[in-house]
């Protein structure tokens, strides 16, 4: 009602409007409605009250006349709109005779200004009842329209329509009493003209009220309508009360800290309650911050479908989550950024609907929009169901507009491509439309998202469509942060960005700071983790003892899809800190993202891994993260990934590993079973002749009564058995195995359990047990490589095979589940195929994939358990590149490595 | 540790950093010294004087800054006068600088120096514009020059002194 003077947002505090614990669903946003409705004409009332006192005592003062007049007015606007009829009537009598009063036509009297003020009281009657009940009380207001319809026409001749007030047409001020008195609620029969007819006093109306909100409630199962209790406050109001607010939970912090030192118990108690209490205050003001993200979201709607009647398109906008709620600040800033993704997947993400139609897809295309809380974030899905990112595309764009050249793109994964739009200058519509395309896009977006400390991704399978992933803190005002020092300075690390903490160096299980060149590294995991000193790119001096030695903490950042690690001398705590923007004279150091007061009182940089990742380059959007990628693409076993290893020993005293999946049973074979036939040794297993193969050059037979431990290795109806010296443990670990042995028998060695482990190449030791082992099948793939193969045996022996020789293979059984990655939009380089499998076999996978589909140009080996010029003819033919045999490791590395030059270049 | 100069109404009116120097009346300066020289600044742009304050280091800063300070929960930024003005390092053992706060745009700003003297009326008749032979540096930041007590003194101009590329 009142207006709002400028420069305020109405910020609503306050419980939400209904109290209502069922509201039914269409009753919902008439609730809303009556319940603003209710404040508003409340807010209002009271200021005419005010405000009719100030025109009787200046009965000339035109604008407080205006001022009435206009609130008058919109009560019974909004009256009529709500079908509040009781209102209405009154409200425009009063109007009515205000009206006279504006135009100058009838002179202010107190008389007047008090009719008018007992129309008030009535209108504040019928309110109340309308709060209590959620419906107008019945009443009759004739008496009181009656005698403000006699004042409207005053000593004027009546003219014009008549009043709608029904039954005041055209009676004169003398007869409205007795004709209505019967109907009036209060007892009261009073009230002729001159005096202030009054329906009801307040505690009358109460009466009836109460009865009838009972009523009501026992007939719709509604309970009364709870005005909206709120206030409209200032938001500086509440920037000062949130900075008044972080201020104590400083001060809090900081006697924390001294009652910590000092051990006095008696501070204790009081000191928690003053503790708790800031807390709860904390939070309490934080959430007069907050709102819906709905709010941001407001416009899109017609911003969709101005852009589907522009271009031509059919889009449908799917919004979940609107009522997520968030800072307000994060709100505002996050509000264009939002709108520009929305654009850009309506013009480029979305095709026309002749495009969808030949796709397959429905005509109507989806934006989605879905907000949810994790973690101590907000995350934002922006998606569209349209044509996807073209890596082939961007790729053209990056290389035309220089971005980056032929041969670095040529290392760079399917993700890091598609990263490339949110470089600055990037766009890849083919046309500036109005909409977009003028390549100002993404990077502002990226960058906008970043200032707020949150961090932006993309998921796009090219066909299906983009999603957009925002993941932005729920509040800037108070954040956790890690403080940490470096170069015998602190520094406080918001925790947002901080995936884990680890030591290095110090104990030798440890993960170690290695050095490439110069360039620190760590290996954690199965992951090569770029470092940067902290120390050394803020330029702070290093102790010239301190140079060589590789001890610290090591905090392992993310910033956007790239994790890097971030070497500092010590860690300390984490600690709630209110970030402050940098004096102006520093705004340009971008490694900070603000600094704050300690609860020591002493100043503190905050570090912004968005700065720091992009002056030591590692933010140019880098590697893959392969488990996400892994952990999208579903099933199929990753070199990456975790593998259950059997350690043992052999021979010398480095470990052995040989995945656990291949490795059919452990037996202790009792020294006397072993036999000796033909320079070769056997057991009887099974009712079988197992061959028996040592594993150490130099083995010699157990003695009698001792035992031999033995790996035996099944495939279908062949075993063999590995001698070996002790089965020492199984572990589960990332098989990293790094370069490629020159020993015969041997994949390489991986660090395992912290100790270097020899891997062994289990086609070799299957070799040593006789040339009929490898008439089954096998397949493989490689730098990313697709393996198919229906046996487990030869899956588990060439995934780490060709893991060990650099290439991510991707095993599946079948040729279904081949294809259903190809479904999946999984991307390869070669396709490694058996071709005896059941059901669909190699040769009709391989027709399958060169039919159709994204796959249709990925080279093909074929792989045989025997191979003979027929099988390879058949194989060429169903659209193999080249058919192997199975046994042939060589033969296949370098199949594999001809496949992809071959690619390259083309 | 901390002594308060009453910021008084009329502080906060006055546009800080500015030497009203056509006024005839005597202005009020709070005089300090750097390496030696007498320096002064309009006390009304002074906000507060700390002794010893902790300082924390801001790297990558500029050389001017010499850090970061708490005063009185607001993060005030530290400007060494004598790295600003390209004069040697105070010497080891030297006692710690004074911090003279002052205000600009709302941002509060240190200005490092090796003492703080007094408050004292500075009469415009003794007031001199910059001799033309004073170093470049120091006229850079200066408004001009006053006698006191058979001293000179260099009106410093805020303003100036923390226009650090």
């Amino acid at each position: 009602m009142r207006e709002s003077g400028t420069g305020r947002l109405p910020v609503v505090v306050g419980p939400p409007h209904r109290l209502r614990d069922e509201p039914s669903l269409s009753g919902t946003v008439m609730d809303d409605l009556l319940a603003d409705f209710l404040t508003e004409t409340n807010e209002g009332l009271a200021a005419l009250d005010g405000a009719l006192l100030k025109l009787e005592k200046a009965p000339n003062d035109r604008q407080t006349l205006s001022e009435i007049f206009r609130n008058v007015h919109t009560i019974k606007g909004t009256c009529g709109f709500l079908g509040l009829s009781r209102l209405e009537k009154v409200a425009h009598a009063a109007e009515n005779v205000l009206g006279r009063y504006r135009d100058g036509t009838l002179p202010v009297t107190p008389e007047g200004i008090t009719l008018i003020l007992s129309a008030l009281d009535g209108l504040k009657n019928i309110v109340a009842g309308l709060e209590g009940t959620g419906s107008e009380p019945p009443g009759n207001d004739g008496p009181l329209i009656a005698a403000l319809d006699a004042a409207w026409r005053g000593g004027a001749a009546p003219s014009g329509p008549a009043g709608d007030g029904a039954e005041a047409g055209g009676s004169p001020a003398e007869d409205a009493a007795p004709a209505e008195a019967l109907f009036q609620v209060s007892p009261e029969p009073t009230a002729v003209a001159p005096a202030p007819p009054v329906p009801a006093r307040p505690e009358e109306a109460e009466g009836p009220a109460t009865a009838l909100a009972a009523a009501s409630v026992s007939a719709q199962g509604g309970g009364p309508i709870t005005p909206a209790q709120t206030i409209r406050v200032s938001v500086d109001v509440l920037e000062d009360l949130m900075t008044l607010v972080s201020e104590l939970v400083l001060t809090r912090n900081q006697l924390l800290q001294l009652v910590r030192a000092r051990g006095d118990a008696a501070l204790t108690v009081p000191l928690q309650r003053l503790s708790h209490i800031t807390s709860e205050l904390q939070e309490g003001v934080m959430k007069t911050r907050m709102q819906p993200i709905g709010n941001a979201w407001q416009k899109l709607p017609r911003i969709v479908r101005d852009l589907a009647n522009e271009l031509g398109k059919k889009i449908e906008l799917v919004m979940k989550g609107a009522d997520t709620e968030l800072d307000r600040q994060v709100l505002e800033l996050i509000k264009d950024p939002l709108t520009h993704m929305v654009r850009n997947s309506g013009d480029h993400g979305l095709e026309n609907p002749e495009q969808r139609r030949a796709a397959g897809k429905p005509e109507l295309g989806r934006i989605t929009l879905n907000a949810y809380h994790e973690g101590g974030h907000i995350i934002i899905e922006i998606g569209d169901d349209g044509r996807g990112l073209s890596v082939e595309k961007i790729k053209a764009k990056v290389l035309s507009q220089g971005l980056t050249n032929e041969a670095e793109l040529a290392g760079m994964s399917e993700r890091e491509i598609q990263h490339f739009i949110f470089r600055a200058g990037f766009s890849t519509a083919a046309a500036v439309t109005s909409v977009s395309g003028r390549g100002v896009g993404m990077d502002v977006v990226k960058t906008n998202v970043e200032k707020i400390g949150g961090t932006i991704e993309l998921r796009s399978v090219e066909g299906k469509g983009t999603t957009f992933f925002i993941k932005i803190p729920l509040t800037l005002a108070i954040v956790s942060a890690l403080i940490v020092e470096a170069g015998g300075e602190r520094f406080a690390v918001p925790q947002i960005g901080v995936v884990e903490l680890v030591r290095a160096g110090g104990s030798a299980e440890g993960a170690q700071i290695e050095r490439i060149h110069d360039t620190p590294v760590m290996r954690l995991r199965d992951r090569l983790l770029p470092l940067v000193s902290l120390s050394r790119l803020l330029q702070l001096d290093q102790r010239p003892e301190e140079a060589g030695k590789e001890e610290g903490f090591v905090i392992v950042t993310q910033v956007g899809g790239n994790v890097f690690g971030i070497i500092v001398d010590k860690v300390f705590d984490t600690e709630e800190i209110v970030v402050k923007p940098v004096a102006p004279i520093l705004r340009h150091v971008t490694m900070f993202s603000g600094n704050t007061i300690l609860g020591d009182g002493s100043v503190i940089m905050i570090l912004d891994p968005n700065g720091i990742a992009r002056a030591t380059g590692v933010g140019a959007d880098g590697p893959v993260d392969e488990a996400v990628q892994a952990s999208n693409l579903g099933r199929g076993t990753r070199s990456g990934e975790r593998t259950a290893l059997l350690l043992f020993s052999a021979g010398d005293g480095t470990p052995k590993a040989v995945p656990l999946g291949l490795v059919a049973r452990l037996e202790d074979l009792p020294a006397e079973s072993i036999e000796h036939s033909g320079g070769k040794f056997l057991v009887q297993y099974r009712g079988k002749l197992m061959p028996l193969v040592p594993m150490s050059g130099h083995w010699a037979p157990p003695a009698p009564g001792r035992r031999q431990a033995v790996l035996v290795f099944n495939d279908r109806d062949r075993a063999m058995g590995l001698m070996v010296d002790a089965i020492l443990d199984v572990v589960e670990e990332c098989l990293n195995i790094e370069g490629a042995s020159e020993q015969p028998g041997f994949l390489g060695s991986s660090v395992i359990c912290g100790k270097v482990t020899d891997v062994i190449d289990c086609s070799w030791w299957l070799h040593q047990a006789g040339d009929d082992w490898f008439r089954q099948r096998q397949e493989m793939s490689p730098p990313r490589v697709l393996l198919v193969e229906d046996s487990a045996f030869f899956r588990h022996l060439l995934v780490p095979g060709l893991g060990a020789v650099g290439y991510a293979v991707t095993a599946v059984n079948s040729a279904a589940e081949a294809l259903r990655l190809r479904e999946q939009g999984a991307a390869f380089d070669v396709i490694v195929s058996d071709i005896e499998m059941p059901d669909l076999d190699g040769l009709g996978l391989a027709r399958a994939v060169r039919l159709e589909g994204p796959w249709r140009g990925v080279p093909m080996i074929a792989l045989s358990g025997r191979m003979d010029n027929e099988r390879l003819q058949q194989a060429l033919a169903a659209g193999f590149n080249t058919a192997l045999g199975k046994s042939d490791r060589e033969a296949l590395l370098a199949s594999l490595g001809d496949c992809l030059s071959a690619q390259t270049l083309a | 540790m901390q002594t308060t100069i009453q910021a008084t109404a009329a502080a906060t009116a006055a546009r800080p950093g500015t030497a009203l120097m056509s006024d005839s009346a005597a202005q009020m300066y709070l005089t300090l010294t750097v390496a030696g020289q007498l320096c002064g600044v309009p006390v009304l742009a002074v906000r507060d004087i700390m002794a010893a304050p902790s300082i924390t280091r801001v790297p990558l800063a500029p050389p001017e800054v010499a850090g970061s300070l708490n005063l009185r929960g607001r993060i005030v930024t530290a400007i060494d006068l004598r790295r600003r003005l390209g004069l040697p390092m105070r010497e080891a053992g030297a006692p710690p600088p004074m911090s003279v706060v002052v205000e600009q745009g709302g941002e509060l700003y240190s200005l490092l120096s090796d003492a703080v003297g007094e408050v004292v009326p500075l009469k415009s008749e003794g007031f001199a514009g910059n001799p033309p032979t004073l170093d470049t540096v120091w006229r850079d930041i200066s408004h001009g020059v006053h006698r006191q007590d058979g001293q000179l003194l260099i009106v410093l101009d805020v303003d100036r002194i923390l226009a650090i590329d």
